[in-house]
């Protein structure tokens, strides 16, 4: 009875090599932006979220390692971490983070601010991430947007697996930013066929 | 014989689509990215979904004959 497994579930290899990849050169942290704008467009355009159905090489990273290999206590997750004021809190909480580094990103392009080496787990940590950084062709604004963006996606793993370790592996997707995001537009966008 | 068949809380559904991938019967569809819709004549009552869905909202109840 088991699927026949697609191309598409594969993807949790190339997550893991992103975040692998990070270690070595911070410029690849770029390539983060497909996972922000893939979702987007497949629910603007399409109106579902086959991105975390299918394609989410995040949530098969955590339900291989909190499933296949018994990472997690599986547990049901808090209500209040599953209520929409979590929910959408967490969303809003999200961008304001995003914008305040696109903002020291900008402060960085415009010379106003040094670039710093560093990812910054959890909001507040500050890693010594200089290995990963040889130079930039560019601007080091481009430098700076790839610390703060491996910043969000490290974040976001590390949110991932505490919850997947203490909850049922992909508890992570219940309040995923993008998840939610995506959620959102599929509801303005089915709204007005037929409501629950 | 007393049939179950899984329940999805709509309002609480994430539209992640774990159950989807469980289903051993393709029983589970997530059509317009809002909840998870199931098939009452495919589901079997395995509750593979509900012990996967990561928010715990998926039930067994029992159908209505």
């Amino acid at each position: 009875m088991k699927q026949k497994k697609k191309w598409y579930d594969y993807l949790w290899i190339a997550s893991l090599t992103y975040l692998i990849l990070g270690f070595f050169n911070i410029l690849f942290a770029w390539l983060g932006l497909l996972c922000f704008f893939i979702p987007l467009i497949i629910s603007i355009v399409k109106g579902n979220k086959a991105y975390c159905n299918k394609y989410c090489g995040r949530g098969q990273l955590f339900s291989l390692a909190g499933g296949r290999f018994g990472l997690s206590r599986k547990k049901d997750i808090p209500g209040w971490m599953k209520s929409s004021y979590f929910r959408y809190g967490f969303l809003i909480f999200f961008f304001a983070m995003f914008f305040l580094m696109l903002w020291n990103t900008y402060l960085v392009f415009a010379g106003a601010k040094e670039l710093r080496t560093v990812v910054t787990l959890l909001w507040t940590l500050k890693l010594p991430w200089h290995w990963a950084y040889h130079g930039t062709l560019f601007s080091s604004g481009a430098a700076q947007f790839a610390f703060g963006f491996y910043s969000v996606m490290l974040t976001s793993t590390v949110l991932g697996f505490v919850t997947m370790i203490l909850f049922k592996p992909r508890s992570w997707c219940v309040y995923c930013p993008m998840g939610t995001m995506t959620q959102l537009i599929c509801k303005a966008k089915n709204s007005g066929s037929s409501q629950p | 014989m007393i049939k179950r068949k899984a329940i999805v809380s709509i309002r609480e559904c994430v539209a992640c689509g774990c159950c989807v991938k469980v289903c051993p019967r393709n029983a589970i569809a997530i059509p317009k990215g809002i909840y998870a819709e199931i098939d009452k004549d495919l589901c079997v009552g395995c509750g593979k979904c509900a012990k996967e869905c990561p928010a715990s909202i998926i039930t067994l109840e029992v159908a209505e004959a």
